[in-house]
């Protein structure tokens, strides 16, 4: 059996596959990240406890209600993101002309809000959650063995990434978006309804994570803590990135997944520093970012 | 203006109404509570001379408070260092990775400063996780108090609370002396107007780094010393939760007040202590809290009597 490096490439692949995995995480949620803070001028610390909510939603339609994997990637996007509203109707609203901070602060205590609950609800252990029978088993492509839940996350993850990227970038509900994030009074004056597009962005941007929280339902278990130190990776990222483009944000997720995965080879005990050793060396060289612009 | 550290006079006798609070206090309050208050509001303080003065919030600096607490407890209690050179350690250590953090993370400005200390203390977090001196998820335990100068025994709890309150009050006349010499002067008005205070010739970026230094130094000091005062550094000092726990008390009391951070983490170290048979709906309430504070309640406690007495405080 030959290697590469001297790694046998089952094993190399293997965890390129899982660096792709967690990368399709990270994009979804950077990418979340980013279309908020464009329009909201907020970094919501609460995507991490959001991204959880919409795999406790697919766990209790399963167990609760009878309602299957493919139902419960549409209803809780649906749900969470509908949560979403709320709290941007009845909260966040009232920050935008304060400091940035401000919003920062906020979405951290209704983080810390939604964690202690479904932890005092759930406990601190994860739950599983099954694999749908469509996707069980795995596909021999000659190099490799995959799992096919796995292909279907990562091909799902980048489909929804580059329709909302194309969504933004080149339709006219994108163009309003992008001209709002630029120039809010002068969209509104041209007869756009502004703060509803607010709205509906967070509403948006958290439905897409707790999209990414369904989809890793069967991957992970499902406990409370599962978005907490996957969001501090994810701003890692989006430093790295600069949330300037949607573009950039979803390369710097897959590209940081990737290397992630490589490090998991080469280097085990590294693999939980690598991005923010990225995050330090991207910050020295260009502080602004690698897609980023100074503002 | 007066002869007390050169303080109006509401604040000296705000700070004399203090002293003689810390003076009486252990004879109707347990001292180790009192030493848990202490250590806390000086982190409060020190991360409200950057937040509260300089305008830069930093999502990491449990950070420097763990990496202090895991070097004082690990010169006391393996290399056997007295007291006083297990603190310094804690403190030097603190400071040079206050210098590394600070170097890196103001080159980014508003929320991605908050990101980027936010992700280095995640990724110290993991290292102390991993290494070995930290003993992992044990922490250090059984960490010796001591002697203070070979003499005085720090295992009597009143001896040890006399050194602390001296400790922590000599800090706040410190951290009171920056925040109102000419150097914390133009710190606010970076934290007003960054190019404008440029353009009159500072250079924001050595200020920022020196303030930051200085917060990381006396948040170490204090982490140092909570490390002695409950003999364990463990992971809970570094962890996020941590840094997120100096943000509240500072929002409680007052961001940008002198005495604000001394206020909230009386308020919420007795309101944990309180709550502490609640188990996890402690960090609900902390969330509540945070969410009170932002959309109704934003000067915080010293914040607002400062505003009804019309006098900063």
């Amino acid at each position: 059996m030959h290697e590469i490096f001297g790694i046998p490439p089952q094993a190399l692949f293997g965890q390129l596959l899982l660096g792709l995995i967690n990368g399709s995480f990270y994009a979804t949620l950077s990418l979340g990240l980013a279309i908020i803070f464009g329009l909201l001028n907020i970094i919501n610390f609460t995507h991490g406890a959001q991204y959880m909510m919409g795999a406790f939603v697919a766990w209790m339609l399963l167990n609760w209600l009878g309602l299957n994997y493919w139902a419960a990637l549409v209803i809780a996007p649906v749900l969470v993101g509908a949560f979403g509203v709320l709290i941007e109707r009845t909260m966040l609203r009232h920050l935008y002309k304060l400091d940035h901070l401000y919003g920062l602060l906020l979405t951290f205590g209704l983080a810390l809000i939604i964690q202690g609950v479904f932890r005092n609800y759930f406990g601190s252990s994860g739950l599983p959650y099954r694999i749908p029978d469509a996707l069980r088993g795995g596909t021999d492509l000659g190099f490799m063995f995959m799992p096919n839940y796995r292909g279907w996350v990562i091909a799902v993850s980048l489909v929804v990434c580059l329709v909302t990227w194309f969504v933004i970038e080149k339709t006219k509900l994108g163009a309003y978006l992008r001209a709002a994030t630029e120039n809010p009074p002068l969209v509104q004056a041209f007869g756009i309804n502004v703060p509803r597009m607010v709205t509906l962005t967070y509403g948006f941007g958290v439905a897409l994570a707790a999209f990414s929280g369904v989809l890793a339902a069967p991957i992970y278990q499902v406990s409370p803590q599962m978005g907490a130190d996957l969001i501090i990776v994810v701003f890692a990222v989006v430093v790295i990135g600069g949330m300037g483009s949607i573009m950039g944000a979803i390369l710097t997720g897959f590209g940081l997944g990737v290397i992630e995965g490589l490090t998991k080879v080469f280097y085990p005990e590294a693999s939980a520093t690598v991005i923010f050793v990225v995050m330090a060396i991207v910050l020295l060289v260009k502080p602004a970012g690698l897609f980023g612009r100074v503002r | 203006m007066n002869g007390f550290f050169g303080m109006p006079r509401h604040h000296a006798l705000l700070t004399v109404g203090i002293l003689v609070f810390l003076v009486v206090a252990p004879t109707f309050i347990y001292p180790v509570f009192l030493m848990k208050v202490l250590c806390f509001a000086l982190f409060a303080c020190a991360f409200n001379l950057l937040l509260g003065y300089v305008g830069l919030l930093s999502f990491g600096h449990a950070m420097f408070f763990g990496g202090a607490a895991y070097i004082t407890a690990h010169s006391a209690k393996v290399w056997g260092w007295p007291f006083e050179l297990a603190i310094l350690a804690g403190m030097a250590t603190a400071a040079a990775l206050g210098l590394i953090v600070g170097i890196l993370a103001i080159r980014r400005q508003g929320i991605y400063f908050a990101m980027i200390t936010l992700a280095l203390a995640q990724m110290q977090y993991f290292l102390a996780l991993q290494a070995k001196f930290t003993g992992g998820e044990d922490g250090i335990q059984k960490v010796p108090r001591g002697y203070l100068f070979g003499v005085i025994d720090l295992n009597n709890d009143l001896s040890l609370y006399a050194v602390v309150a001296v400790i922590f009050v000599a800090a706040f006349l410190l951290i009171y002396r920056i925040v109102h010499s000419p150097f914390g002067q133009v710190l606010k008005a970076i934290r007003e107007n960054e190019p404008r205070a440029t353009s009159l010739g500072y250079k924001a970026d050595h200020y920022k780094l020196i303030a930051f230094v200085l917060s990381a130094t006396l948040v170490g000091l204090a982490g140092s010393v909570k490390s002695i005062v409950f003999q364990l550094a463990s992971l809970t000092d570094v962890h996020w939760t941590m840094s997120g726990e100096a943000v509240l008390m500072t929002l409680v009391g007052g961001l940008g007040t002198i005495f604000g951070p001394i206020a909230g983490a009386a308020v919420i170290i007795s309101m944990e202590n309180y709550l502490a048979q609640l188990g996890p709906w402690v960090t609900v309430v902390q969330g509540v809290i945070f969410v009170i504070c932002v959309l109704a309640f934003r000067r915080g406690i010293v914040g607002e009597l400062a505003r009804l007495l019309r006098k900063s405080l």
